[in-house]
């Protein structure tokens, strides 16, 4: 095998982003009027409790039979249609949110949507996972991986639009990040 | 199941934590990053795009009515995977300053001329070979008020999805011979010095349209696949 190529490095998506990556359709993983639709709305904040206005936020998740529109899904590819990706830039506030539909379980795995936050400050994405309150997270092998003291900043908690998930950069709540 | 997965490359990449950024250490994460195996999730990711890109998205010099001040580049190169695999139908999204290094945004203060016929946005998907094409204006540098007397390089800032949620990528590209380099805290967060240089852009005389633009080629590497897919962790668990 030939030397693998150096992958480009990351780096800061910066404070001006917002002239080119937000998306109208960004937060609408499924369009408004979808029957079971339901918001994931959150804040994220900083070290201090303050917000942080200037992140990118991005959502991955299986339509609601835990099927991924994609090659690679070895069970076959299905195509749903299911677009299955969401973009929301923070507000002043801080604030997020997603028009979705719950996801289905996957192999071995309870439902999640898989997180990347990108804001000014980072040099590198972060990765989170979402999972959700109302299913059986037990054997859930990636949740397995998080200390037990930690693990609630993984799950959402039920709202009257749907879930409400936080995200929280440093202090004592600082959300669970992943390495992929 | 067995399932493709894609290598790591930690040394390319900048880390965690990097206090010379001095709005680094206020956010980034204080606790080490849990070690996840990829499993379905990281390995599909959203192919979309093709649908988002309109008629002038990659040439940011006819959005309007009139043609931005600067010098005019092209800038083009090829999307690839570590194992130099073109990634074919992949969007691409960017955004820059304009030639006097001011951005489109009612944030950026720096006291240089906004130019109405100049937004810095453009987008385009990779073509079956993996390859890019934009007509920009050649950004200007801009002071940022990190330390004293502090300017960002010339850059080009780029968005891409590749085929899985692990390949998606945020990044700059920068012009050869900027005299900013060795102040810039943001370029230098990359410690690796040939991850460092394969974020710069090469002038490319054959690229270059005569009587017209300037041109540079700059390619961009995704992560590549471990060469078999591994035993996956999923079997053990289905156990
Ligand atoms: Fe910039």
């Amino acid at each position: 095998m030939t030397e693998p190529l150096v992958t480009t490095s990351s780096q800061t998506v910066g404070p001006f982003f917002a002239i080119g990556l937000p998306w109208e359709d960004g937060p609408f993983v499924v369009p408004a009027g979808t029957p079971g639709a339901f918001h994931i709305a959150g804040r994220m904040v900083d070290g201090t409790g303050e917000p942080v206005p200037d992140a990118l936020i991005e959502t991955w998740q299986a339509d609601p039979d835990g099927r991924f529109d994609h090659p690679d899904d070895p069970r076959g590819a299905v195509s749903s249609g299911f677009r299955g990706f969401g973009r929301c830039a923070t507000d002043v506030n801080g604030r997020f949110e997603f028009l979705t539909l719950k996801p289905g379980a996957l192999p071995g795995q309870a439902p999640h949507v898989d997180v990347s936050v990108f804001c000014r400050g980072m040099l590198r994405r972060l990765v989170t996972r979402i999972y959700f309150p109302d299913s059986d997270n037990s054997a859930d092998p990636v949740l397995a991986l998080v200390d037990s003291e930690f693990r609630h900043t993984l799950i959402a908690s039920v709202a009257p639009f749907g879930y409400r998930f936080d995200i929280c950069l440093q202090g004592q709540d600082e959300t669970v990040f992943f390495d992929v | 199941m067995r399932l493709p997965t894609y290598r790591r490359d930690e040394e390319s990449q900048p880390p965690v934590h990097w206090p010379d950024y001095v709005s680094n250490p206020g956010r980034a994460p204080k606790r080490p990053l849990v070690l996840m195996p990829q499993r379905l999730t990281e390995i599909t990711g959203p192919l979309l795009g093709a649908e988002r890109v309109g008629q002038h998205d990659n040439d940011l010099t006819v959005q309007h009515v009139g043609e931005p001040q600067g010098q005019r580049i092209v800038v083009t190169g090829r999307v690839l995977d570590g194992d130099g695999r073109p990634i074919p139908d992949t969007l691409l999204e960017i955004w820059q300053a304009n030639a006097s290094g001011r951005y489109h945004h009612n944030g950026d203060r720096h006291p240089a001329p906004l130019d109405p016929n100049f937004s810095g946005v453009g987008r385009c998907m990779t073509d079956a070979a993996g390859r890019y094409t934009f007509t920009t204006i050649q950004p200007g540098a801009y002071p940022w008020r990190n330390h004293h007397n502090a300017w960002r390089p010339a850059h080009i800032h780029f968005s891409l999805f590749g085929q899985a949620f692990t390949q998606r990528l945020i990044t700059q590209m920068y012009f050869p011979g900027d005299p900013l380099f060795g102040q810039d805290p943001i370029f230098n967060s990359v410690r690796d010095p040939k991850a460092r240089e394969s974020m710069i852009a090469s002038f490319d005389l054959d690229a270059t349209v005569p009587e017209w633009a300037l041109a540079y080629s700059w390619d961009i590497v995704l992560r590549g696949k471990n060469p078999t897919p591994l035993e996956n962790e999923e079997d053990e668990d289905d156990d």
